[in-house]
C-alpha cells in the first residue's frame, strides 16, 4: 500500500438531463483538486465530450505548449448520452491531449467502464494538468464522494497487472469488481511516443479485467511522463436512467428496436458478435484494400491464414457476451482466453487476449507481412499490456521493414534485429526492447515522423524514398486500409485534423467500390458530411460501431444508404430523449461543426492545421516503387489510356509511374480545394470568419488566431 | 426443470392469468404487467410466455440472468442494469419491460396463473432435464 498524499471529499453532483454539470480539476505539480461548473455556453457550443475536452485543453495550453509541458492536460469526457444502457455501444469516452507525435491535439475515444462510471460519480469531465514528482495513482470514489491520492512506486507496471491488482483492491467483493474501473498504461509508454491508455472492464464470467484502448496520439506517454501510474473509479449502483433522462420511454423503444435488429440481423451481415471488427479481414484483402507491407499492396493471397474464419474456429471464444459497456449487444469486443505466451517476461504464462481487432489483424498481421494468427494475438496481448498503440506500432514498424527492405538501414543499425517483413519473432522483441528501453527500441517507438529525421540523417537514407514510403502525416501514422484507389478516403485520411485516422470518415466503399462520389464535388460533400456526422458521436458519448456495422433490413431500399437514416434518427431521438432538447438531422451535424472547426482553428493555433500540412505521403495516392506498379499493371496502364489518353505501350516503366503521380497529385490538389470549400475554409485551409460566425463560433478567441491567416 | 405449459384446446381467453400474474407482481390490473399474454387468432388462444430456454442467460450484458436450482431462468435484480437486451433478443418474445421499471420480467414458472386459469388450461410441467 502506498502512502495517501491527497485526500479530498466532495459532494457527487446529481446527473440532469444528462449532465452532472460539474468537472474535475487535478493539478498534479500541487496536488490542487478543484471543481468547476459545466456552464450553459459549454452545453450550447461543445455539447459534451470532445468538445467540452478542447474547450478545457485550449484554455490550458499555448501556443509554445509541447506533449511534455506542465500546463499540457490530458482531458476525458464521456457526453450527455454516455452511460445509457438501453442502446449499444453507450459508455464511450473522449480523450484530448496535445500530442507527442503530431505537437497539436490529439482526440481518441476508448469504451470500458470508466468514462460511465466517473460520470456517475459526479463529473461530465476530468482535467489532469502538471506533473507529480512521486510516481502516484489517483482514486475517485463515486459513492462516498472521495478522491484520495497514493503514492505507486511499488505497483506493477504493465497493464493487466496493475488493473487486476487495483481492482482487487478497491472492490469489497468479486460482485464488487465491475464496479472498479482503471485507466493505465504499461512500460512501453516510458520509452516511446506511442504509449496509449487501457481502460478497463471486469469480465465476471471470465474472472479477469478486459482492456479497451485510448489508443492513438500518445496519451499514455503523457500520462506516464506526469508520474500517474493509474487512475481508478469505483461507482456501485448502475441503473437504466442514471441520466435522469426526459423522455425514458423513447430510449427504452429505440434500445429494444435496436437490440432486436442485432439478434435477428448481425449474423446475417458482420457477425460482429462471432469476430468483432476483424470480420473485414478478407474482404480488405480481396478489394486490394489490406494494407500488407507497408501499404505497399493491398492485399496478399496468404491473408486466408488470417480470415475471421480463423480466428472464430481457432482462436476467439464464442457466445458470450464481449461487450465494453453495459447494453452493447453488438459485444463486438472478442477475445481469445487461456492464451500461451511464448517470448518475453510472460512467456509460459495463459493470459485472456483482447482482440484482434480489425487495424490489430491489419497492422500486426498484414501490414508486418505476418500471416500467422497466434504471432497477431502475442502481439496483440504485448502491445495491450505494454500500453502500446498498436496502430501506430504496426505502421511505424512497417515503415522500419521496407527501409531495411529497400537497403536505406541495416540490420546493424537495428541493432542486430532482422526487421525483415513476416518476422514477427523480431517485431516481438523489438516490442521487448521498447518496453525496456534497450535497443533499437529506445528509437523505433518514436513515430515515423522522427524516424525518417534519424534515419536520414544518422544513417544517411535517402528523404525522398522516406518521404513516399513514411505512411504518417502531421506526425500520426495511417491506421490500416490501402486506398490508392479511393481519392475520397485519401483525403479522408490526409485532412483528417488530428492526424490520418479513419474515425473521420470511410468512404471506400462509396467512393471507389460503389462508385457514388464521383466529381470532386460530391467527395467534399462527404468530406463534409461524413467528418461532422462521426464527430458527433465523440460529443456525446457513442461508438459509431452501431450505427453502420449493423444496418436495417431495408436499408438499401432508402435515399441514401451510406448514411443510414433510421440509425441516424435513433440518434437524434436518443439525444432528445435524454436532454429533453429538439434537435433535428441538421442541428445534429451544426453541433458537430461547432466543435470540428474548434479543433481546426486549435490545430492552427499550436501550429498545424494548413494546407501544407494536409499533404499525404505518395504511397498514400500510387504506386511509389516499380513492384508497387507493377503489382497492378493492368489497372495502372488502363488509367494512362482512360484518364490521361497516354499509351503505356510506348513508355518505359519508370515513365508510367512517373505520369501517374502527376495526375494522382494533381487530382488531390483539385480535391483539396472542394473540400476546403465545402467546409468554409480558404485555399489555405484556415476556417473563414464567416463560417465561424454562421455556425455560431465567431468567438473572440478563435478570431484571434485566423486573422493573421487570412 | 420447471416451465409453464398452455392447452389451447382448454383456453377460452378469459385473460384470469394475466390478470393473476400482474397483481401478484405488481398489484396492478394492467395486462402489460403479466409474464403471460394470451394472443387471439381466429378464435383459439396462444399463450405467449417464456419456455425457459435460457439463451439470454450468456447474452445477458450484465451477467445478471441464471438458472436457478428448479431449472427456472430468473433476473438478479441486483445485478441486472435494465438495458433490455434480452428484451430484444428473447426469440419467443416473453422477456417483458415496463417503463416505469428498472429490471424487465419475465415468467418463473411460480404457479399463480395456472391456479386462476378457470379452465385448467396452464399447468407447470417438472422435467428431470436441466438445460445449459
Amino acid at each position: 500500500m502506498g502512502t495517501i498524499i491527497k485526500d479530498y471529499s466532495y459532494t457527487p453532483a446529481k446527473i440532469k438531463r444528462g449532465y452532472s454539470g460539474k468537472s474535475l480539476y487535478i493539478n498534479l505539480s500541487d496536488l490542487r483538486i478543484e471543481q468547476k461548473e459545466i456552464t450553459e455556453f459549454m452545453k450550447e457550443k461543445f455539447t459534451g465530450g470532445k468538445g467540452f475536452d478542447l474547450w478545457y485543453l485550449w484554455h490550458a495550453v499555448t501556443p509554445e505548449t509541447r506533449w511534455d509541458s506542465p500546463e499540457n492536460e490530458i482531458v476525458m469526457s464521456v457526453g450527455p448520452l454516455g452511460g445509457i444502457t438501453q442502446y449499444a455501444g453507450t459508455g464511450k469516452t473522449l480523450l484530448c491531449s496535445i500530442s507527442p507525435l503530431t505537437d497539436i491535439p490529439i482526440d481518441s475515444n476508448v469504451g470500458g467502464y470508466f468514462g460511465p462510471l466517473l460520470k456517475f460519480s459526479g463529473w461530465d469531465a476530468f482535467e489532469l494538468q502538471g506533473k507529480s514528482e512521486k510516481e502516484i495513482l489517483i482514486f475517485i470514489d463515486g459513492n462516498n464522494g472521495r478522491i484520495q491520492i497514493e503514492e505507486a512506486e511499488e505497483y506493477p507496471e504493465d497493464t493487466h497487472l496493475l488493473a487486476e491488482e487495483l481492482t482487487k483492491k478497491y472492490a469489497e467483493n468479486e460482485d464488487d469488481m465491475v464496479n472498479v474501473s482503471v485507466v493505465c498504461s504499461g512500460s512501453g509508454a516510458k520509452h516511446s511516443y506511442l504509449g496509449m491508455l487501457n481502460f478497463s472492464f471486469y469480465d465476471p464470467r471470465r474472472k479477469v479485467c478486459r482492456f479497451k484502448q485510448a489508443a492513438r496520439g500518445g496519451l499514455g506517454t503523457i500520462l506516464h511522463d506526469k508520474k500517474v501510474k493509474a487512475l481508478v473509479v469505483k461507482y456501485r449502483g448502475v441503473k437504466p436512467n442514471l441520466n435522469d433522462a426526459a423522455d425514458i420511454s423513447t430510449i427504452n423503444k429505440v434500445g429494444v428496436k435496436y437490440h432486436k435488429e442485432v439478434h435477428d440481423l448481425d449474423h446475417k451481415q458482420n457477425k460482429m458478435r462471432q469476430i468483432g471488427t476483424a470480420n473485414t479481414v478478407m474482404i480488405m484483402s480481396q478489394y486490394d484494400l489490406l494494407p500488407t507491407r507497408n501499404f505497399q499492396t493491398g492485399g496478399d493471397p496468404e491473408a486466408v491464414k488470417i480470415s475471421p474464419e480463423v480466428f472464430i474456429n481457432e482462436w476467439l471464444t464464442q457466445g458470450l457476451h464481449d461487450g465494453c459497456w453495459y447494453g452493447c449487444t453488438m459485444s463486438c469486443a472478442k477475445c481469445a482466453d487461456h492464451f500461451l505466451i511464448t517470448t518475453g517476461p510472460y512467456a509460459g504464462q495463459r493470459v485472456t487476449v483482447d482482440g484482434p481487432e480489425y487495424e490489430c489483424a491489419a497492422g500486426l498481421g498484414a501490414n508486418l507481412g505476418v500471416f500467422d494468427p497466434q504471432a497477431i494475438l502475442e502481439e496483440n496481448f504485448y502491445c495491450d499490456t505494454y500500453g502500446i498503440d498498436l496502430i501506430s506500432f504496426a505502421t511505424c514498424t512497417a515503415f522500419i521493414m521496407e527501409c531495411y527492405q529497400r537497403g536505406q538501414i541495416t540490420r546493424e543499425q537495428m541493432g542486430g534485429l532482422d526487421l525483415r517483413f513476416g518476422n514477427s519473432q523480431a517485431v516481438l522483441e523489438l516490442m521487448h526492447q521498447i518496453s525496456r528501453g534497450e535497443g533499437f527500441g529506445r528509437i523505433a517507438g518514436l513515430g515515423i515522423r522522427k524516424l525518417k529525421k534519424i534515419f536520414v540523417e544518422e544513417f544517411g537514407a535517402d528523404p525522398k524514398l522516406l518521404q513516399d514510403i513514411g505512411m504518417e502525416v502531421k506526425g500520426l501514422e495511417y491506421s490500416e486500409y490501402a486506398h490508392k484507389e479511393s481519392l475520397a478516403q485519401q483525403g479522408g485520411f490526409a485532412m483528417a485534423t488530428k492526424g490520418p485516422q479513419h474515425d473521420e470518415a470511410w468512404l471506400i466503399f462509396m467512393d471507389m467500390v460503389n462508385k457514388q462520389i464521383p466529381t470532386f464535388e460530391d467527395k467534399a460533400n462527404a468530406l463534409y458530411y461524413f467528418p461532422m456526422f462521426r464527430t458527433w458521436f465523440g460529443l456525446v458519448g457513442l461508438c459509431k460501431l452501431p450505427w453502420n456495422d449493423l444496418v436495417p433490413a431495408d436499408n438499401y431500399k432508402t435515399d441514401s444508404p451510406a448514411k443510414v437514416p433510421e440509425h441516424v434518427q435513433n440518434y437524434v431521438d436518443l439525444f432528445n430523449a435524454v436532454t429533453g432538447k429538439h434537435i433535428d438531422n441538421e442541428e445534429l451535424i451544426l453541433q458537430s461543426e461547432r466543435v470540428y472547426q474548434f479543433q481546426r482553428v486549435f490545430s492552427v493555433r499550436m501550429g498545424k492545421g494548413e494546407r501544407k500540412d494536409d499533404y499525404p505521403p505518395y504511397r498514400s495516392l500510387g504506386p511509389v516503387s516499380r513492384e508497387e506498379y507493377l503489382s497492378r499493371q493492368e489497372l495502372y496502364d488502363k488509367q494512362l489510356r482512360e484518364l490521361q489518353k497516354l499509351d503505356p505501350e510506348t513508355m518505359d516503366l519508370d515513365e508510367k509511374i512517373a505520369a501517374t503521380r502527376r495526375y494522382r497529385e494533381d487530382q488531390y490538389e483539385q480535391l483539396m480545394d472542394a473540400v476546403y470549400r465545402r467546409r468554409g475554409w480558404t485555399e489555405n485551409g484556415i476556417p473563414t470568419p464567416e463560417r465561424l460566425k454562421a455556425i455560431g463560433m465567431d468567438l473572440p478567441e478563435l478570431l484571434e488566431v485566423i486573422e493573421p491567416k487570412l | 426443470m420447471k416451465v409453464l405449459t398452455h392447452k389451447q384446446e382448454l383456453c377460452t381467453g378469459c385473460l384470469d392469468c394475466e390478470l393473476a400474474c400482474s397483481r401478484a407482481y405488481f398489484k396492478t390490473d394492467d395486462p402489460n404487467y403479466s409474464a403471460i399474454r394470451i394472443v387471439e387468432n381466429n378464435r383459439t388462444y396462444r399463450a405467449r410466455k417464456c419456455t425457459q430456454c435460457g439463451e439470454c442467460i450468456n447474452m445477458c450484458t450484465a451477467n445478471a440472468i441464471y438458472r436457478d436450482r428448479n431449472g427456472v431462468v430468473r433476473i438478479d435484480k441486483k445485478k441486472c442494469v435494465g438495458c433490455l437486451g434480452c428484451v430484444g433478443f428473447c426469440t419467443e418474445l416473453v422477456m417483458f419491460y415496463a417503463d416505469d421499471l428498472e429490471v424487465p420480467f419475465k415468467c418463473i414458472a411460480c404457479d399463480i396463473c395456472s391456479k386462476a386459469c378457470p379452465e385448467g388450461a396452464l399447468e407447470i410441467l417438472v422435467s428431470r432435464v436441466k438445460e445449459n
